[in-house]
């Protein structure tokens, strides 16, 4: 039955999109109801938001950008809102925060969830499902309510504050600035630190493991028996074939905790001012939308190479799959 | 050249009994890290003190206030609604976007759709929400629809949950094996036939988890339900999260424990229903490819 000079792979799905009667509507439905989906989702609300964030704000609504008026057209920006984020240091300083809270989130991330990955690899294959399992697990239930029991286990008299108390580790936490002082654990950087590796981690641990448990043995035996040290093999062989599990869990990690807003919220206190807390305020608390929009389309300049990054290297690991 | 060594199958670190007991130590840690402050959560929601650092013996009280909480009753109902229709629907649109990718290696746009179906995954949600928010306002100026409520969450909900759907059934269709299509079009099976009889029954496991994956997301979402609800349609995480930002409290320490208990019971359920079936059918597979002469 199969036609010939058809590849033999060719599945059924081909053939079925391949038929003439789906071929006319069946492709168009096919591909055109996602993707409608998202332009009108996804796509749309971004010009929108571009649109407004250089809209000068009336009463209730914006003024229209281009207007015609005795036979002038005018196109009116309002850049203020931009001129206010580059003029205001504390904007900058907003920023550079977020950054570099979501940069020592990911390393930490990687630093913990490498071997935490790499050895579940390695466990009996037998106990692998199970593994899986338990680092699925907390993903399912409610991250507020997670993140929220940190606020428990932080605060004076909570059980990790007084475990890292006993520890005698709040001197040098508060000597390195993590706390600001001993015994003040929660509402500091370290609590937020804290609260978002531990929201994080699993989506550094699941693109790692993919890419660990199919790294093939053969590959590990043949650098032994060439006389690599494991440390070296380690090195050569296991890192850089992870790369696309390394950079894919990374991006996983990174961008979304730059304009993360309910760990900030719950766990960072006054002094960790983060770019998705202040996108919040200057919506909910300030009604100033034009600001709002232009923060949020400063921080998509600001993840658009992380984001193509991640886009190649998600689908770089889903192709070593087949 | 150094002399030819023994093949290890899994060649260890630092010699085998370090590289086992620190693995071990490791994951342990690790797990440790991870179910601490659900633990936690757990052991405070029977503390009798309303004080949080201290222990007043063992109570029931709060899962019987939990009870009368109308509040949170009415939350809870609604967001398993919105979370029921939103898994369904980014369900629908995730096996569609699936397939177009899988099926379709290029057709105008692919790239741009790709990206789109993926991004949610990674965008903060404070931009994804503020975003949908004022083209809701928007269009609303213009049409008079749509109301904020629970119908403009289920939208931003299904937008997250496209994206999930997508890479879990997407997954699912990119392992499967296409000489089953081919064998059951070359008995006769007409192109509609296998797709309900092959294709879908092979997804159905895929799409099973995508929906739980996709309900749950939605059931736990706080910054697009916070953007996109209205007057009455506060969901179950944007009342816990008003309520957590004053503190500890004793009425989400119970909520949270029956939470984590439902979701802990209907998991592993799950999954092990998803594994048995995924045996079996790996045993029909093989049954199936046996050669026979």
């Amino acid at each position: 039955m199969t036609p010939a000079g058809r590849p033999l792979h060719a599945t059924l799905l081909d053939r079925l999109v391949s038929h003439p009667m789906v071929r006319r509507h069946g492709r168009a439905t096919l591909i055109g109801v996602p993707y409608g989906w998202l332009l009108a989702f996804f796509l749309l609300p971004f010009l929108i938001i571009l649109k407004i964030s250089v809209s000068e704000m009336e009463e209730v609504t914006f003024q229209d950008l281009v207007t015609w008026q005795d036979g002038r057209l005018t196109l009116a920006l309002q850049l203020r809102s931009y001129l206010a984020i580059l003029g205001d240091r504390l904007y900058l300083v907003t920023y550079l925060i977020s950054l570099k809270y979501a940069a020592v989130t990911t390393v930490l991330c990687l630093a913990i969830g490498y071997p935490f990955a790499y050895f579940m690899a390695r466990a009996r294959p037998a106990a692998q499902p199970a593994l899986l399992m338990l680092v699925m697990l907390p993903f399912w239930t409610s991250f507020l309510l997670r993140v929220y029991a940190w606020k428990g286990l932080l605060m004076e008299g909570g059980l990790v504050a007084r475990g890292l108390g006993a520890l005698g580790l709040g001197a040098p936490a508060a000597a390195l600035g993590l706390i600001p002082a001993e015994g003040l654990w929660l509402n500091t950087p370290f609590s937020l630190v804290v609260g978002m590796v531990y929201t994080y981690l699993p989506f550094m641990v699941l693109p790692l493991y993919a890419t660990l448990a199919k790294l093939d043995v053969r590959l590990l035996e043949a650098a032994a028996d060439l006389g690599a040290t494991p440390w070296v093999t380690f090195w050569k062989v296991t890192v850089p074939l992870s790369t696309a599990g390394i950079i894919a869990g990374a991006m996983l990690v990174f961008i979304p905790c730059i304009g993360e807003f309910v760990i900030p919220e719950l766990l960072g206190g006054p002094s960790t001012l983060m770019i998705g807390r202040v996108l919040w305020d200057e919506f909910f608390s300030n009604n100033d939308w034009p600001m709002a929009s232009a923060v949020a389309v400063t921080v998509i300049l600001l993840i658009i190479v992380p984001l193509a990054l991640f886009n190649r290297y998600q689908a770089e690991a889903r192709e070593v799959r087949r | 050249m150094s002399p030819a060594r023994p093949a290890l199958r899994r060649p260890p670190l630092l010699g085998p009994g370090f590289h086992r007991g620190f693995g071990r130590g490791w994951l342990t840690a690790g797990f440790l890290f991870l179910y601490l402050p659900m633990a936690a959560l757990v052991l405070a929601s029977f503390n009798a003190s309303p004080l949080p650092a201290r222990w007043g013996g063992a109570t029931l009280r709060w899962y019987r206030e939990l009870l009368q909480d109308g509040e949170l009753g009415a939350g809870l109902w609604l967001s398993v609604e919105i979370a029921a229709w939103a898994a369904t629907a980014s369900v629908v649109l995730g096996t569609l976007a699936a397939v177009a990718l899988t099926r379709y290696r290029r057709f105008r746009g692919r790239t741009l759709f790709g990206g789109m179906v993926s991004a949610p995954l990674v965008m903060p949600e404070v931009i994804v929400g503020l975003s949908l928010l004022l083209m809701f306002v928007s269009v609303q100026r213009w049409f008079g629809v749509p109301e904020r409520g629970a119908l403009t969450i289920w939208m931003g909900h299904v937008l997250l949950g496209l994206a999930y759907a997508t890479v879990v059934v997407q997954a699912r269709l990119e392992g499967m094996n296409p000489a089953l299509e081919e064998a059951a079009a070359d008995l006769g099976a007409r192109p509609l036939q296998v797709f309900w009889l092959v294709t879908l029954p092979l997804m159905a496991q895929a799409l099973a988890a995508a929906w739980l994956l996709t309900f749950t997301l939605s059931l736990d979402d706080v910054v697009l339900s916070a953007f996109l609800s209205g007057p009455g349609s506060t969901t179950l995480p944007l009342v816990l999260f008003s309520r957590a930002r004053l503190g500890q409290r004793p009425d989400i320490n119970a909520a949270a424990s029956l939470i984590i208990l439902v979701v802990t019971i209907g998991v592993t359920v799950a999954s092990v229903l998803l594994a048995r079936a995924e045996r079996r059918r790996a045993a029909e597979l093989r049954a199936a490819q046996r050669p026979t002469g």
